[in-house]
């Protein structure tokens, strides 16, 4: 097991610079989540960090080491691919001892090592089988196991659960999740689902435009994101956004609704502002508290009900698990507990309590 | 069912026509060679003669040059597309895989040796390979046909390499593969349906090319089949029994090599290597 350090690193297609300046340090046996959007280039740090690509700038070091000019298969790092890359032509037990086979280890010692794996994931009765001939769940554990079999420096998850059907996803995460225990293996792992990256995750990594956004434990990133895409992007359904304006003690928003705040902030009196509220902590009021707001769309989830209102025109949310918001009338009234309420100023950063 | 059985009888029909189409001039070849001579232009047109005779095969094989030119074309055509596959392995994967600066240049220069109608060039071939002593002999065959197909050899390779995922190479290198162990162990034995094709394609277009093999050899010993089919004709007549018995005895060895590749053509073979 390793620590990997990450600093300064850039990558660049051509004139496309993908990757600005990421600065990561990940300490031995972390697990440590990758989030963004679509397109913002955590495989691609994946890849540089396993060898599969070329390091445009700055400098990554495995436990020390620099890597940057080391070959792939030099570094000892198991991946997980997105498509599985399983060897088709090659049966379960053939795809999972193939890295032990190229360390020339001593085939009792494989046979031991790909025994054991497979029975931490249930593939015993499968290891005869070619890939075609698995379900999508199947090939996903046997893909887990050829990483697993031989002890690595450190695991490369991409997405490894995202053609998985809700129920084996919730299976397979909570198996990472185990392992990860028991292996207390150095992580990074990708994802796009957010119960995911908030259960497995001992820090999330959170990335937009090819730059890290915000580094932190992921009640951290929910409770005090540093900015507004983190803001947005961690949580589902995602933050409420309203324009504000600060004064001395709290917001006023458009209608002239005054918020006040528990805390002064570091800015200017009168700086226009965006404060966020997460939909789990709208307060639906009774006659005479908060805001009236026109409700669009009742959506039941089963565990709760998110309603999708207009307030001041825009389009705002609210979750709730009281059962009486199911026949909510044309319009409901919302309020907002101010410790609850997240201020960014113009910058879209996230103001912090003037001392 | 019975709403699908008519579309199903359609569909047979259709490919029985196309089946026999194709096959009806392999029937005359064989129909032909088992016509006793006698036979041969005074029972007019029938689909099948009223006496059958293996004398044209027995004179073929007996009494004939034809063993020779067997042979010949074996050597030729086998050693050809051995060598062209397994050029256009090795290139078809470097224009698959690796970005070079020189690559466009490469395929332009490549796709321009396809232009040229080949008559063009027998004269400066033949130029060449007299001073090397390379004409009337089997070696200057296996050049050129090597040479001529290497570039489409190499297209249809590169083909079938672009179909395989790159994450397989990738993951083989993470478990802690060389590149060209990647390509050994992973993709070549993923590229056995292209490269029993590519064999195949090479095999045949050797087998039965007669334009160089007419051009660069002359005499019998180094004749290849398609040449020595020529012996068949003289000034005065043209030994159709003869010739024919030689042709069906030429499609043997073609018919056994894609009897012995036909099972790596059938496709596949990376099904369940990646999701989706
Ligand atoms: N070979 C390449 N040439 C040019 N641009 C590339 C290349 N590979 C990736 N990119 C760009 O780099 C950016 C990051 O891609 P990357 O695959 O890392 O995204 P991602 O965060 O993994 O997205 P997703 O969540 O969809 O998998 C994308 O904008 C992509 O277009
Ligand atoms: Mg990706």
């Amino acid at each position: 097991m390793a620590s990997i350090d990450i600093q300064n690193v850039k990558k660049a297609y051509g004139h496309v610079q993908v990757l600005h300046d990421i600065d990561l340090q990940i300490k031995d046996g972390e697990f440590v989540v990758l989030v963004g959007p679509s397109g913002c280039g955590k495989s691609t740090l994946l890849r540089m960090i396993a060898g599969l690509e070329g390091v445009t700038g700055g400098e990554m070091r495995i436990d020390g080491k620099r890597v940057n000019e080391l070959h792939p298969k030099d570094r000892d790092i198991a991946m997980v691919f997105q498509s599985y890359a399983l060897y088709p032509h090659m049966n379960v037990a053939g795809n999972m001892s193939y890295s032990l086979k190229l360390r020339k280890t001593a085939k009792e010692k494989i046979a031991s090592a790909v025994a054991s794996a497979a029975s931490k994931l249930g593939l015993d009765p499968l290891l005869d089988r070619r890939p075609r001939a698995l379900s999508g769940g199947q090939r996903q554990r046997v893909a887990m196991g050829r990483a697993i079999v031989r002890q690595p420096k450190a695991f490369l998850f991409d997405e490894p659960l995202s053609n998985l059907d809700a129920r084996l996803r919730e299976q397979m995460r909570a198996e990472i999740k185990k392992m990860h225990g028991d292996l207390k293996a150095t992580s990074i792992y990708v994802t796009h689902d957010q119960i995911e990256a908030m259960t497995l995750a001992d820090r999330i990594v959170a990335m937009h435009g090819g730059v890290v956004q915000q580094v932190g434990a992921p009640l951290e990133l929910y409770d005090r994101p540093a900015n507004i895409f983190v803001a947005g992007f961690i949580g589902s359904p995602g933050m409420n956004f309203l324009e504000a304006t600060y004064h001395a003690g709290g917001v006023t928003l458009k209608d002239g609704t005054v918020i006040a705040l528990p805390a002064p902030l570091a800015l200017a009196d009168g700086a226009k502002v965006t404060v966020g509220i997460r939909p789990e902590h709208v307060v639906m009021g009774g006659e005479g508290i908060g805001m009236v707001a026109g409700v669009d769309l009742v959506e039941p989830t089963g565990f709760g009900i998110i309603l999708h209102l207009s307030l001041h025109g825009l389009a705002f949310k609210v979750f709730t698990l009281d059962r009486a918001a199911l026949s909510a009338g044309p319009t409901v009234r919302v309020a907002f507990s101010p410790q609850h309420l997240h201020v960014f100023d113009g910058q879209g950063n996230r103001c912090v309590p003037s001392s | 069912m019975k709403t699908s059985l008519l579309p199903t009888i359609a569909h047979r029909l259709a490919l029985l026509g196309y089946i026999v189409f194709a096959l009806f001039p392999l029937f005359w070849l064989l129909k032909v060679s088992v016509t006793p001579n006698d036979l041969l232009y005074s029972e007019g047109v029938r689909m099948w003669p009223s006496r059958t005779t293996w004398e044209h095969y027995s004179f073929v094989l007996q009494h004939s040059a034809f063993p020779t030119f067997f042979k010949n074309s074996l050597i030729v055509s086998g050693s050809t597309a051995i060598i062209v596959t397994i050029c256009a392995s090795l290139s078809g994967y470097a224009l698959s895989r690796f970005n070079f600066r020189a690559k466009y240049w490469i395929v332009g220069l490549m796709l321009l040796t396809q232009m040229f109608p080949l008559v063009m060039l027998v004269a400066p071939i033949f130029k060449i390979l007299t001073p090397l002593g390379l004409t009337n002999s089997l070696t200057g065959l296996i050049v050129v046909y090597t040479a001529f197909n290497v570039p489409f050899a190499t297209f249809l390779m590169q083909s079938f390499f672009d179909g395989i995922p790159k994450d397989l190479e990738e993951a083989a290198m993470i478990d802690g593969a060389t590149k060209f162990t990647a390509f050994r162990e992973i993709i070549l034995p993923l590229t056995l349906p292209g490269i029993a094709a590519t064999l195949g394609f090479v095999f045949t277009a050797a087998w039965s090319e007669l334009l160089f093999a007419l051009m660069l050899i002359n005499g019998n010993n180094a004749a290849t089949f398609p040449v020595g089919l020529l012996t068949f004709v003289s000034k005065f007549s043209v030994d159709f029994g003869q010739m024919m018995a030689a042709g069906v005895l030429a499609l043997i060895p073609a018919a056994l090599f894609f009897l012995l590749i036909q099972r790596y053509l059938v496709q596949g073979l990376t099904a369940g290597a990646v999701k989706g």
